[in-house]
Formats: C-alpha cells, structure tokens, sequence
C-alpha cells in the first residue's frame, strides 16, 4: 500500500487494520542471482537499486540479525558532503543529491532535515584547511560557506565564545548537510526492495563460501546453502570476519564507536556543529534527545561496547563548546563496530575472487553514504564496471598508493 | 500550610523540620525525609505532568528511579533541570519545581488535543506521511514535530555549579543498600575485604523503607540502623548513600554518580553538585532490587494509578495517603501487602481485585471486599482516577468508586547491570520475570534482583554473595548468625494486558505508547524486540523502559503467537540512570577543558603584553604589540624587521626533545630518518626527515650528535608526541636488538631561538669566554655544550628564519632567568622578542616547510626534499614511497608564489586554477598552503603545491577562494623569497 495522509486517514477509519507487513519474511530461496550479504544500510540499497535501477529481482538479502541490526541502526545520522579530496567528494555529493528526493524515490519519510552542518574552526591554521575544502566543495559545485565568528555566534548563541580553552574563531557551514532518521532509512529500502521482489531474510549468518576455480558459486548460511551467481559483501564492521570466509585478507580493523543520546528536551540546537579541538558532534533528534558522539575508543574490537574514559572525553568535549550542557543528562550509551580503513575512506570495488565484490571501508562516516553506496554497489554488480563517482573507491589503492586520506593521518586506522 | 493527606504518625520523615516548596507556582509544606513526590501526594497534588505525545495528566506512578511520568523542572536559572523525576528529589526548603512540556498551564493543556487525534497518530505514522513536498519538512512539518516534542526546557546557560570527578578501588563493590546488599556488605566486610556499598537512596534499607517487614523480631529500620552501625564501625568499608552505579565496563570498572548536593538548594561553597565516579572493583555484588510493572488496561494511566509497591512506599515510609479510598489490583500476593498496608494506615480499601481464581489465604483476616478471577478494565476519571471498571471472571462489570488505584503486575528483577558487558537476560516461567543470565565477569546478584522471593531469602543470597566475593578476593569466610525474617513466597501468575479494555491501554507511559501500536508494529512487521521498540518508541523514555519493556515484548508474544523467551528482550544499556554532562565532566570545562602547557618564558612574555595563541596543548607568544602600532600585522612587520636587521628571540621550546643514546644510535637514526646520520660528527647538526611507514612525510627537524653514542632529535611542535610514539614503535617492536634508549626531554630544556646578524654578539655576552664561537670555531650547524654563568647548558647554531641564528638550551627551570639574561646582554643591539607570527613569517620568506605542508598528504617530492631521499640505505617508508600513485609526474609540487598585483592579499586554502580554466574540479591543480606579508619584500608571498610546479616558475594561475570571495592572480615563483644564496646564515 502506498503510504500517504489519505491511506493513514484511512486506516485511522479502519482501526489501522489494514496495513500490512513493511516488508515480507522471506525463507530462503536455493538460487539467486544476486545475494547481498548484510542487511543494513547498504546492503538494503543495492538490492533496492539493484531491482529499480538495473531490473535484477532474483535477489536476496541475507541478514544474520534483524535489519539495521548494526550500525545503520546505531549512528549519530549526519549527513553531509563536505569532503576535500576529488576521489570522495563527488560520490558524498551524489549520495547527497539521492537523499534529497529519497523519500519520495521510495515512498517513506526517512526524516531527512537539511538543517545544516557546521563545523567549527578554533585555529588559523584550521581556518586555512577549512577554507581548502570549502572551496574544494565550491569547485565541485557543493554548497559550502565559510564563517567568522560573528556569524557562528548568530547562528549557535550558546556555544562557549568567551571562556573557552580553544576559541571559537568560526565555522564552516553546509546547508544541505543535516541529518535523517536511521531507521527509517532501512525499512524504506527495505520495503522498496521488497516491493520489487528482493528477498530479505533476517535471522540468517553467512558462515562460508563456495568458491570453485576462483569464482564465487554460493554460500552457506545457518539457514542452508544458497546458490549464487554474485555476491555482493556490505556487512560494514564484520568484513574483515566474513572476508576471511572468502579466504581475503583485507586492510581493514574493526573498531569501537560510542554514541550516546541524552534525555529528551524542547528545541535545542537547529543544526548540526561539530568541535574542530577536538572530535565531538551534536544534533537533536526530533523527539528531542540531543544526540552526540566524539572519538573511536581506539583499540581493534568486535565488541559492540566503549569504555568509560571515551564516555568522559566525549562529554567533556560537549561541555566545551556548550557549558549549558552541564545539568542535561546523557540517557543512553552504545557502540557500533567501525569499519576502518587504512585511509580514512571506503572502498566498493571487485575482489580477486570473480563474481565476489565488496562495500566496505565506510569508517564512521557510512551512514551518509547510504544510497550513494547501495547505488554505485548495485551498479557494480550489475555491469560490472564502478560508477563513475566511486571509481576512486578501489581495492588496490593500498598497493598503487593512490589513497584517499582526507586527514592526512597514514595508514593507521584508529588515528582516521 | 498543613498538608492534607499526611497521615498523623509514621513514617521515616521528621515532622518537627517543616520544609517549604514551591510548585508550579503554588507553595506547600512537607517535611525532612520527604521526597518531592511524597511531599506533592501529602498535599493532595495528584496531576503532576503530561505524557510526551499526546499530553495526557500524569500523576506519580512510582516511589523510585523508574518513574517514567511525574518529571519536572526543578530549580530555575541556569540550574534549571528538566525532566527531573520527583520520586529521586530529596526535598529541601525552599524547592521550586515546575511542570513541564504543558501549554499554558498543566490543568490545561492545548497539546492535548493530541489526544483526540490520536488515531491517526499511532506508531509511526510519521514515516508514512509528511513526505510531499520535499522542502516542505524543513520549513514547517519539522519545526512543528520538535517544538511538540521534547519535554522539559534546558536551562541554556553555563551551569554554575562545580561538579567532581573521582575514583575508588575495592575488593568488594555492593550495588544496592537493601537486605541482600547490606548483609552482602556486612559479610564481605567482616571478612576483612575492602567494601564499598553503593545505594542510589539517601538512605539505606532499600524496600525494608517502605515495607512493615521485621527482622530478628525487630522493625526492619531498626534492623537496618544496627546493620549500618556495624557497617560504619568496620574500617574498610565505605558506605556511599546518593550513588547509583550506572554502568559497568570491562575488567571491572564500574561508572557511578554520587549526588552530594542535590538536596541543598545550591552546593556549599567548594562542594561540587555531583561527583562522578570510577571505581574498580576485584568483585561486585549487585544487589539492586526488583523494579515492580503495571497491567496494561484502559485508562491505565491516569493521576491515581499506582504502583502497589509506591502505594506502600508513600505511606509507610513517608506517611503519605496516595488518596482516600485505594482499590488493588494484582496478579500476585504481594499486591495484597497494599491493601494490608493501607488499611494499617486507616486509608480505606474499596477492593482487591485479583486476577488469579485463588486468592492468598494470610489477607482473609482483612474484611476487604475481594474479586477474584476478575481485572480492571477502565479507569474513570479525567485528572485523577474517580472510580473502576472491574469484569470478573463471568463477564460481569462492577464499578467500584475510588480515588487511587494501586497496580501490581509482578516484579522485574533489576537486571540492568548484569547486561552491560552483553549478559542476556533468561525468562523464568516460574517468576513470570526475566533474571539475569550470564554476569559480568567477578559479578554475583543477589536478592530480588536474582528472583528471590522472600525477605529470609534475601537476606540469605546477600550473605552467601557478599561472603563468595570476599573469599575470591582471598579473604577468609567470617562466621555469622543467619537473621530470621519473613519466608513466605509471594505468587503470581502472568497477566500483561486486559481484554476488555476499550480506553487505550499504556505499555510506556511517557512515550505514549498502547497495547493497539505493539499489535500494530506487529502487524506491519516490526516483529522483532529492537523493531518494536524502534518503531513505537517503547521503552526510549527516560526511564529506559524500566517500567514498560518486559510488559512490552510480552505483549508483542502474546499479539505474534511467540513464548516470551523466543521474543527476548532489547539490550539494556548503561548508564541505568540518566547522567548528566556535569558528572562526567568534572572540571574539565571552559579553560580548564584540557590542561594548558606553558613555555618557559610565559611569565617573562606576559610582563612583556604578549599576546597568546594555542598551539595544541601550548600557548605560545604570537606577537609582542607596542604601544601605538595598530594591528597585528605592524608588530609582526616590525619583529621580522628588526630581527633580520639586529637580532630577535623566540621561545623554541614547544618543539619535541628527545634524547637518543646507546652503540647503535646512529644506525636507528639512519633507519628512521631518509637522510644519513651516521655519518654526522660530533658536534655538529643536520637537519632531518622522516617519513611514515607509508611513504609520506611525518616530521621534520636537527639532530645533534653531542657524543658518539648520544644524539638529541628535535622534532615539531605538534609532532612531538607522535615521533616519541613512533621512535618507541621502531625500536620495541621493529628492531629490538638495536642497543639504543629513548626519552623524551621536551619539558627538560628551555630553548631560545636567537637569530639576526648580531646574534653571535649576543651570544658573545652570555656564554662563557673560554668557548670560542668564531664562525670558524662554531660554524653553521654546529652544536655543543657550553657554560652560561654556572649553567651547563647546550648551543646549536640552527636557523629557522634564514638568519645567522642559534638555539641555546637551558635546563627548564633557568628558562625564566634565561630569557631575562638574553634580553639584558641584547640591549645594546636593539634585541627584540618575537612570535609565533614573525617565526612563520621568515621561514615562509625562506621557502621552509611547516604544518601546513606537512600535513600527512604530501611525499619528500612533493615537498621539494626528494634528495634527501636516500639510495645508499633503507628506512622507514622508503619501499612505500615508491608507489606509482607518488610518483605521478602530475602530482602538486612545492613552490612560492607572489599577487600579480603586487597590492593584493594572499589566503591559504585558495585552489589554483589555471588562467582562462572554467573554475571546476578538473581545473583543480593544488593549494595555497601557506602565506605571509613579508616587509622585506613589502607584499604577500605564499607557499604551495601546484601540478608541476617547478616547472612553471614564472607562469600565473588564479588563486581561487570562493569561501573568502577570493580570487587573485599569483605567479608561480621559486620558493624561497629572501637571501636564495643563503648568504645571511652565515654571518
Ligand atoms: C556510533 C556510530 C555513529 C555513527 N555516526 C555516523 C554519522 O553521524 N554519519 C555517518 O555518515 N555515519 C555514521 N556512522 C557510520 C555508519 O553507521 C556506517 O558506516 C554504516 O551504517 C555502515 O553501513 P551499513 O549500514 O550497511 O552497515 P551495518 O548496518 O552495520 O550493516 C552490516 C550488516 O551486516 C550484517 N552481517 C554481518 N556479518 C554477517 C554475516 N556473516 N551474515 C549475514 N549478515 C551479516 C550485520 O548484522 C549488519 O546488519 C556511525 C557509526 C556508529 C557505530
């Protein structure tokens, strides 16, 4: 059923007894054409792009939990396209440009707000490489401005301007940056794939490959083997686990990100700003909880929980810039597993194994990313060429050194 | 002001210390002991708040933490807090309080019309609307979503009160001051174990507070008091009142937050309002209570409906009549304690209704009017309950006129902390609860929060737990006479939800969310817990769902035709209680939010006016203005002038010291550096490079062999941690068997910077005659120790700035007396400081690079240093330097650039763009890294990397700065703007 005002009317008439399931409970099936294994953000857009885009409905989606059971359902949801280098800004510009007429695209409020992202400046120095990417962005016709002070403070009054230890000296601001529900995305694509035929089969772990003659032929899973004819691999802080099913050894660590929601409150904060002194975000959901994260915990794991002196440090962050924060309370804590990348960026390409690709490396800057990723891994898989705007995003940049390092920081994967 | 619903004895509160308070703009009276909760329900205040969606009244549900309805904003000003739980809030005189996410009043509220629209506003009907058109959702759907969300108002500005933060180490940590905890306590203590006993109460006892159970024959406050005695006498152990422990972490730590001052008005002077805590404990015995659930049934949450428990709790403890006539419903026999109580109390019992066919046998004694068999299907009553709807078991409805209804559904073990670590609660048919499954390693639970049932149990479990740990800890079993208390187990038989209900039925009461949305959720698919909870809201709240989720995803069981046990539960997350930013803060905020490293010539630059600037952790001297000189630029200007005319100092000493000693020093500089230094004699410098593991440059700096076998690196200012770091990864994990020893001895050395032509002049003053620093005795990269006064200090000659220069270290501690001498023997010369600012002027001047083109993205090559590239050896980076992608012919190179219009301003971060190019990414050839004014050339000049740019020297590109609505012509230049021979370095 299409979702609008007049079928919520409706079912309000009805006693909401009409709506059905936002997506089936598939069983597996013994072949697909394709099979996405991961069902998170990303794996959920390339089915969904997979059938709209390229026609190819013979597809399963395998997920070991429930849906948007792992970091699409866990992060602080900013999203922006302020990036520096040419091999990441044109692909975060396009996943910007895709979520701008996604709801519509796929039927369901994602709550997508460009409320703006700010990101504050506290140096000269800082000024100067903001600047640099400012104008990077405006080279490739992406919004950006450049504030001073003045106009900081006209924008986030309450932000520590006056007694701070690194000086607020400006910001730079996207507008269209901003944030979305992380959800929402998921069950949007993932009812959008499932409207098009996509099988999405939850409770199902992918716990090996078959590979005959260096080709990809079917997995197994605890639900029984399925037979494939691609692969698609988008399962973000778990690749370097289930690539070695696969026999691949990637440059990829997993690692902790904490976030945190405080208590709900009216009205808050408008827009998103980031501490350039140090690392720390902050946005207000809709329902009202200010929602903030700051730093990796900085050490490999695959737990799905941080330690306490991040919990400190990002919170100390918070008060940093906005000592107003002191008698709101933080309600909730949790962690994620970070993809890292030994530069900073991800990586959607083939592997050495045929018909095997991989969507991974997205750090904790994925979220975003979300349809531009679905769109150019299912444009991947289907023609078997990248697109255009994720042509940098290779697999062998390690070794050629064609990296993508937008910090600067080498190839140590908790410093990115 | 007498308050009307106080009963006239009993309780735990002092009636001789009368305490006044305000709320919402109405002043009552309570008492010492009070909380703010008991204190408003002895004045007859039953609504107390609105529900986040639909606004309905609330009144108080609970007696404890898990309240999820009666929240306030407490205090005003900048100490307002909102969504503070009245059940937490100890009350003080002259408390304000007022309620919140209401408009215009409480009584009435506009946002309540959500109530009547509330068919269409089920779980989540905002992802199926809203949608068109697109630009829409900024402008107008969501501003009208957030400004009716939300709940309480923060208080804006800087929180004035101080907050702490500490830490504690114990062999035994005990979460919870009841029964079980306090005689786990008792026995880990008498054992010998170092306790701490942590209860989020600001008094000890737990439910014996609110209970009229006995012990040894003894009320159980009394019991309590001789238990807590014994505890105070025992040395150590350590009684923590206000503390609830929120979250539990690897290897022991657990985070916790005690409330010192929340019951005073504002903090004693020096005292922080809280305290967060870390402590580390060997063992923990969680002792944590249960937390007792509501049924679900219409009207269920109106003013009026209670918890059985909090009925007790209000007026056993607090002496408080919750209201005049009190109905129970339970499906269980510990709802039957209330009616006991309150009967006790001579609060009149309209009924018990009780859900099972077989009542208790112990109440029949009561004479109340029983229903078996039979539930409450309605609540009647607006703003506070007026009577009940009661069907039995054959479908007859009863109304039954009562003013409080007092709700058991049984108890929830409060599992929370044993789930932190990833421990998943196990379902217990018989308890109809889930207990805690596995723990956290060195974790016991015991009591309630382990399903026990009975107080005789309770107190048991602590014993066996608390005495289990201290022996884990090695210490030995104490002996102890087990206390005698009530064994009697209570019953109970599941019931989540009423059938017949036809008003909606609350599963979470502050999200608003109904038995109806979980039917729906699950209709739609959002089947599993974390969907559920997801797409409702339920258990988001700010009580975390202590009060809604195990009703929840019974329900969701039930309405998906699944066992409890296959639904599970959603994870429960730390902390348990909300924490505020304050606790977690301590003093790290506003300037003390990380510690400020301070030159040795701080003071000295202060008496001087310097002006500061933050350079990572340190503030250094950026420029020292004079009297009449207008901005920044002219004292800058006149700094670098008169340096390279005479002679100037800078504090160098923010730059990275490492001293490198042992046989194989000179082998471990050759590995990390490109260039050689084995080949370096003793007492002379040569500037070094290095480069990360992946090719690209990481630092730069001198390093001076002082003996054969000892050498001293400088490195950046910012870099410094970072080489130390990597210097230590090579030696310790790359080459091991090199005899070699680092340490950094940044703090240790003062280091100055003086540079100009009357530098050796200076120097000449200051150091001992019997060193000869001719230019031929001490030439150009020289370096020694030598003696200033009767210091031993060391003489470089480096230079920065291009200028005949030296660095003279002294131990730190003469750094003040040091720049004070400097100054004095440079008088005569006109000798003047200079910045940050006037530093990176002249070696923009002299083409050096600096942070900006160090910046992790650039090679040797790009930087022009290729040739410091060694092929005669190997070391760190080499091999990855020689990827193809930093070979590229096309990559941007390091060169100088000047304004055509010799009048124009230069910015770094401008991007090149060729003459005549349309300004698109393609046309992208590089950046400005760095600029300056120079005064010696009297224009802008700037530094940066350009696509082949040696190769285009002379050539012009647009500097393009749209950020800045820059646009300038800049021609392509070498990179070093003054003295290119070189000529001045050498005197
Ligand atoms: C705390 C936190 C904050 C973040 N904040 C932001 C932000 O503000 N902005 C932003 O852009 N990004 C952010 N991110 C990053 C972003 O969430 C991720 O990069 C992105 O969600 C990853 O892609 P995904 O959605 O497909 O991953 P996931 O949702 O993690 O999907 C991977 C899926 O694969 C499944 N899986 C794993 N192994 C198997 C197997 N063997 N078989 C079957 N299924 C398997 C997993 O269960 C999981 O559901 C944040 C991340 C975290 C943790």
């Amino acid at each position: 059923m299409k979702y609008s005002v007049f079928s919520l009317l409706r079912e309000a008439f009805r006693g909401h007894a009409g709506w059905t399931p936002a997506w089936r409970k598939a069983e597996p099936k013994s072949e697909y054409d394709v099979v996405i294994v991961g069902g998170g953000g990303h794996g959920l857009a390339t089915a969904y792009y997979l059938a709209k885009v390229h026609g190819i409905t013979n597809v399963a989606v395998l997920e070991k939990g429930y849906i948007g059971s792992g970091n699409a359902g866990r992060n602080t949801t900013i999203i922006r396209s302020n990036y520096l280098l040419p091999g990441n800004e044109p692909f975060y510009e396009w996943s910007m440009k895709l979520w701008e007429g996604l709801e519509q695209d796929f039927n369901y409020n994602a709550m997508v707000s460009q409320r703006g992202v700010l990101n504050l400046y506290h140096s000269d120095q800082q000024r100067d490489a903001f600047a640099r990417r400012g104008n990077a962005m405006r080279l490739h016709d992406v919004d950006a401005e450049l504030l001073d002070r003045d106009a900081v403070r006209a924008m986030v009054p309450f932000l520590d301007y006056d007694n701070a230890r690194f000086p607020i000296h400006g910001g730079l601001l996207q507008r269209r940056g901003g944030t979305a529900r992380h959800d929402a995305v998921v069950w949007g694509y993932a009812r959008g794939a499932d409207l098009r035929g996509v099988d999405i089969i939850e409770n199902c772990e992918v716990t090996g490959f078959d590979i005959a003659g260096g080709r990809v032929t079917g997995l197994d899973t605890t639900r029984g083997s399925i037979k494939a004819k691609k692969i698609g691999l988008a399962v973000a802080g778990n690749t370097s686990r289930v690539a070695s099913l696969a026999g691949l050894r990637l440059p990829i660590e997993s690692h902790v990100l904490q976030a945190f929601v405080s208590e709900g409150i009216k009205p808050a904060i408008d827009c998103v700003v980031t501490f350039g002194a140090g690392h720390f975000y902050i946005s207000q959901s809709d329902k009202g909880g200010l929602v903030f994260g700051g730093d990796i915990d900085g050490y490999n794991s695959y737990a799905w929980r941080g330690n306490l002196p991040t919990v400190a440090d990002v919170m100390e962050e918070g008060m940093a810039i906005w000592p107003g924060l002191g008698r709101i309370r933080m309600l909730r804590q949790w962690g994620g597993l970070m993809d890292m990348s030994m530069d900073g960026s991800p990586i959607i390409d083939r592997t050495p194994v045929a018909g095997l690709y991989l969507n991974c490396g997205w750090c904790y800057g994925g979220f975003k990313a979300t349809p531009a990723s679905g769109w150019c891994f299912a444009h991947l898989i289907a023609r078997d060429e990248p697109y255009e705007v994720a042509a940098a995003l290779r697999l062998d940049r390690y070794a050629t050194g064609a990296l993508i390092d937008e910090r600067g920081a080498g190839a140590q994967p908790n410093l990115h | 002001m007498n308050a009307p619903h106080r009963l006239a004895q009993g309780g735990l509160i002092d009636r001789a210390r009368p305490l006044s308070f305000v709320f919402d703009g109405q002043a009552y009276a309570g008492c010492a002991g009070d909380t703010l909760a008991s204190a408003l329900m002895a004045n007859g205040v039953k609504l107390v708040g609105r529900s986040f969606k639909y606004h309905r009244p609330r009144g108080i549900l609970t007696a404890g933490s898990d309240e999820p309805n009666a929240l306030v904003e407490l205090r005003t000003g900048p100490r307002r807090e909102p969504n503070t739980r009245v059940t937490t809030v100890e009350l003080y005189d002259g408390l304000v309080a007022a309620s919140q996410n209401r408009w215009p009043s409480l009584a009435f509220d506009i946002g309540a019309v959500n109530d009547w629209l509330s068919r269409f506003l089920v779980a989540g009907f905002y992802y199926k609307t809203f949608m068109c058109p697109a630009k829409f959702w900024e402008m107008l759907y969501e501003p009208l979503i957030r400004r009716a969300a939300g709940l309480g108002r923060a208080a804006g500005a800087g929180d004035p009160d101080h907050y702490e933060k500490a830490f504690a180490h114990c062999d035994v940590l005990v979460i919870g001051g009841g029964p079980a905890g306090l005689m786990a306590a008792l026995a880990a203590g008498r054992a010998g174990a170092r306790v701490i006993l942590a209860d989020e109460d600001f008094r000890l006892g737990g439910r014996l507070l609110a209970e009229r159970y006995e012990i040894d024959g003894k009320p159980g406050t009394e019991w309590v008091a001789e238990i807590e005695a014994e505890l105070a006498s025992l040395p150590d152990v350590r009684i923590m009142p206000r503390t609830t422990v929120t979250s539990v972490f690897d290897h022991g730590q657990y985070g916790a937050v005690e409330r010192v001052n929340d019951h005073l008005p504002v903090p004693p002077e020096h005292e922080p309002r809280q305290r967060g805590w870390k402590i580390v404990a060997k063992r923990a015995v969680l002792a944590a209570g249960a937390l007792e659930r509501s049924i679900a049934f219409g009207n269920n949450d109106r003013p009026g409906v209670m918890l059985a428990g909090a009925v007790r709790a209000y007026a056993n403890r607090y002496a408080a009549a919750p209201g005049r006539r009190v109905a129970v419903f339970t499906n269980n026999d510990d709802g039957w304690r209330t009616a006991a109580d309150a009967h006790a109390a001579g609060i009149e019992v309209a009924a018990v209704i009780d859900s099972r066919a077989e009542p208790p046998a112990q109440f029949a004694a009561l004479g109340i009017e029983v229903l078996t068999g039979a539930q409450v299907s309605h609540v009647h009553g607006g703003q506070g309950v007026r009577g009940i709807d009661v069907v039995d078991a054959r479908g007859r409805l009863t109304k039954i006129d009562c003013d409080v209804l007092a709700v058991s559904g049984g108890w929830n073990p409060a599992v929370h902390l044993t789930c932190h670590l990833g421990g998943k609660p196990v379902w217990s048919d018989n308890l109809a609860a889930f207990t805690p499954g596995a723990t956290p390693p060195g974790m016991h639970v015991a009591g309630a929060a382990n399903g026990a049932l009975t107080l005789a149990e309770c107190l048991h479990a602590g014993v066996a737990a608390g005495a289990m740990a201290a022996v884990e800890c090695g210490f030995p079993i104490a002996s102890f006479m087990m206390p005698s208390a009530e064994d009697e187990a209570s019953g109970v038989t599941a019931l989540w939800h009423v059938e017949e209900s036809r008003a909606k039925a609350f599963v979470d009461f502050q999200n608003d969310v109904t038995v109806e949305d979980i039917a729906l959720a699950n209709r739609e698919g959002f089947s599993s817990v974390e969907h559920l909870k997801r797409y409702t809201t339920l258990g988001m709240a700010t009580d975390q769902g202590k009060a809604a989720n195990v009703t929840g995803l019974a329900i969701l069981a039930d309405v998906s035709g699944r066992a409890i046990a296959e639904v599970g539960t959603t994870t429960y997350r730390p902390p348990y209680v909300p924490v505020s930013f304050g606790a977690m803060t301590g003093h790290h905020r506003s300037r003390d939010f990380r510690p400020v490293r301070l030159a040795p010539s701080h003071q000295w630059a202060e008496e001087q006016g310097a002006v500061f600037v933050e350079a990572g952790a340190w503030l250094r001297a950026q420029y020292y203005p004079r009297d009449g000189e207008k901005d920044w630029l002219e004292t800058v200007n006149r700094e670098v002038t008169a340096t390279r005319a005479s002679v100037g100092v800078c504090d160098v000493s923010t730059l990275g010291k490492i001293e490198i000693e042992g046989a194989d020093a000179a082998i471990f500089l050759d590995r990390v550096y490109t260039n050689t230094f084995s080949s370096l004699p003793v007492g002379k410098s040569r500037y070094g490079l290095m480069l990360r593991e992946d090719g690209f440059v990481m630092d730069d700096g001198t390093t001076s062999r002082l003996a054969p076998e000892r050498f001293v690196m400088t490195t950046t200012t910012a870099q410094a941690g970072r080489v130390m770091q990597h210097l230590e990864f090579c030696h310790q994990v790359l080459w091991p068997e090199l005899d070699v020893q680092m340490v950094s001895v940044s703090e240790q050395w003062a280091q100055f910077s003086i540079a100009g032509p009357r530098s050796r002049a200076v120097l000449r003053k200051l150091v001992d005659e019997r060193y000869d620093l001719s230019d031929k005795a001490f030439p150009h990269l020289a370096a020694k120790e030598v003696a200033v006064g009767s210091v031993t200090a060391r003489l470089f000659r480096l230079s920065f700035s291009g200028e005949m220069a030296y660095e003279l270290a002294v131990p730190a501690r003469y750094g003040d007396a040091a720049i004070r001498a400097i100054m004095a023997a440079g008088e005569e010369f006109s000798m003047i400081p200079y910045g940050t600012e006037a530093l990176g002027t002249m070696r923009i001047e002299k083409g050096h690079v600096a942070g900006n083109e160090i910046n992790g993205q650039l090679t040797a090559r790009d930087l022009g240093l290729g040739r410091m590239m060694s092929s005669r050896k190997d070391y760190v980076g080499r091999v990855m330097a020689q990827r193809p992608a930093l070979l590229e012919p096309d990559r941007p190179v390091l060169v100088g650039f000047r304004p055509a219009d010799r009048k124009a301003r230069l910015r770094a971060g401008a991007h090149f763009i060729p003459l005549g190019a349309t300004v698109t990414a393609a046309n992208d050839e590089g950046h400005m890294t760095s600029v300056a004014f120079s005064p010696m050339l009297g224009h802008w000049i700037g530094l940066g990397v350009l696509k082949r740019g040696p190769q285009r020297i002379g050539e012009r590109v647009r500097a393009y700065d749209p950020v800045r609505n820059g646009d300038v012509e800049v021609e392509i230049c070498s990179p070093v703007f003054f003295d290119p021979e070189g000529a001045r370095l050498y005197g």
